[in-house]
């Protein structure tokens, strides 16, 4: 545990954990927004709108992460010269944040219509059948229901970024992922415990949010 | 989608109008969005012939793209067949009745589920030639990160396809003086993965698509390859990310095409396992869906 009693080391281990988490937050809410927004594209009765939820979700999901970042970088930044911050790592934040949201979107949006599927058809027709429009059955019948029985899979698409937000390193932000390189290759002789401490943070974080998304997925159940 | 038709009625005579108003307002908004990025990319002079040009040569294919893709398309075999075997030896172990096999393989599949895949890689490529006093290659960094991590998942997909299961089919496989192995080997094994079918190529769609993190250790596939390298000599970086992400959609699209393909053959062959959820739905959640990492 020597590397780690170094305050320089530490500080690196703390300061690449908040940026996962930071990147894992920010790309969270936004992912959750566009994707519901998705979502609700998909299942309306406007064609244009199902065929943009259906092209985005196609090229989104069938893309690597790891390209998709890249080019938030080197196409976004560098070459179209979009800028976020005149702070550099400020800067690769946001970019970062800007890849994670588009993909994960992706995967919130078909975790969200698949729980529109498991909604009983009769639960809709009785919507309608007193009078609700569209919107109306969406926002008060349909979407409520979907929603409690997507947590364990959103659930999953949370715990999937939280894992994601390491490729964020590729653009030059000292998260987690790049820190622990750079200690195992200063530090040979202690690879093994460098690699416990960073995968064991990993799964302290994720493991415990694991098993409470799936308490919560069985706590709001709904019961048929 | 049959279940969305009935979110909404048949469109009446002013329904139709109110979609065909909505349909060309957002189409004339997604066309303007178009425009918009059409024009920044030409204000930063993406439209130049000489970015594109590269793609029409022989050589860029031979080159760059074509060799990166057989090595993509290495590693994310050796990776399938690999996890594929990691999941079905872990899901069976974490059904074992022994404890001193159930824990550890549950330890285990807890383990490289919740650990980053680059982490795995960077600890494979950059920790371990300390560890055996030797180099590790990246396609061997690659390919077991690939396998550590997808064959995790897909061993809670298997596991959870046996459970899904219906009792009597193993009770009537130790009627007939089954050992339990053969029970499982012969009755749940092959059931659960057809059960999981849909589940487990969404995985395999992971697993190609996560090839592309060999990127951070140079390992010579798509990305690295064919936008990076290729754009350091020709400098076109936007056109050839979006040359190779087109090439990761079809990709991908034919593996999801394969596996509605074989989902539609032994839907139509097999009994179906009833599942919980709605009758026409893919597993619709549960803890078992794939997990879009990479």
């Amino acid at each position: 545990m020597h590397v780690f009693a170094d305050p320089t080391n530490f500080d690196a281990y703390v300061s690449g954990f908040l940026w996962i988490l930071k990147l894992t937050g920010a790309s969270a809410v936004f992912a959750l927004v566009l994707g519901v927004l998705l979502a609700a594209f998909r299942v309306s009765p406007v064609p244009v709108l199902r065929g943009f939820g259906a092209a985005w979700v196609n090229i989104f999901r069938n893309t690597p992460l790891t390209l998709i970042v890249f080019f938030c970088f080197f196409g976004l930044y560098s070459t179209l010269g979009l800028r976020l911050s005149d702070d550099l790592d400020r800067n690769n934040y946001w970019l970062g944040v800007i890849g994670l949201s588009v993909y994960t979107a992706a995967f919130v949006c078909e975790a969200v219509r698949s729980g529109v599927n498991t909604v009983p058809a009769g639960q809709a027709e009785a919507a309608r059948a007193i009078g609700l429009t569209f919107f109306q059955t969406l926002r008060i019948v349909i979407l409520p229901q979907a929603g409690r029985a997507v947590v364990a899979p959103l659930g999953s698409v949370l715990i999937a970024l939280c894992k994601n937000a390491t490729i964020v390193g590729t653009i030059g932000l000292i998260e987690a992922s790049s820190v622990m390189k750079d200690l195992l290759n200063s530090n040979g002789d202690a690879v093994i415990p460098i690699f416990a401490v960073f995968a064991g943070t990993f799964a302290a974080i994720l493991i415990p949010t694991g098993y409470f998304f799936g308490w919560l997925a069985n706590r709001l159940a709904v019961k048929r | 989608m049959s279940t969305s038709n009935v979110l909404y009625d048949h469109p009446g005579p002013r329904a139709r109008v109110r979609n065909a108003v909505l349909s060309v307002l957002f189409g004339l908004g997604l066309v303007a969005l178009l425009w918009w990025v059409y024009t920044k990319f030409d204000q930063a002079g993406q439209w130049e012939g000489r970015l594109w040009e590269p793609f029409t040569r022989v050589t860029t294919w031979t080159e760059f793209i074509l060799p990166a893709l057989w090595q993509t398309l290495l590693a994310a075999g050796t990776g399938m067949v690999l996890s594929l075997a990691f999941g079905i030896v872990f899901a069976v172990g974490r059904l074992s009745d022994h404890w001193w096999i159930r824990v550890p393989a549950g330890v285990v599949v807890e383990f490289f589920r919740a650990v980053p895949l680059l982490l795995m890689i960077f600890f494979i490529f950059y920790g371990v030639p300390f560890l055996i006093q030797g180099p590790v290659t990246a396609f061997t960094a690659v390919v077991a990160g690939l396998t550590l991590y997808n064959g995790s998942v897909l061993a809670e997909a298997f596991r959870a396809g046996i459970r899904s299961i219906p009792r009597g089919q193993s009770e009537a496989a130790y009627a007939v003086g089954m050992r339990k192995s053969q029970v499982m080997r012969l009755i749940l094994v092959p059931q659960a993965a057809r059960a999981m079918l849909p589940v487990i190529v969404s995985q395999l769609v992971v697993l190609l698509k996560d090839t592309a993190l060999g990127y951070i250790v140079a390992f010579p596939e798509l990305l690295a390859r064919g936008v990076n390298d290729l754009s350091a000599n020709y400098g076109n970086v936007v056109a050839a990310a979006i040359v190779v992400a087109l090439i990761y959609i079809l990709l991908n699209s034919l593996l999801t095409a394969l596996a509605n393909w074989l989902d539609g053959r032994t839907r139509r062959r097999a009994f179906r396992i009833p599942r919980q959820t709605a009758p026409d739905s893919t597993p619709a959640g549960g803890s078992t869906v794939a997990e879009p990492q990479g």
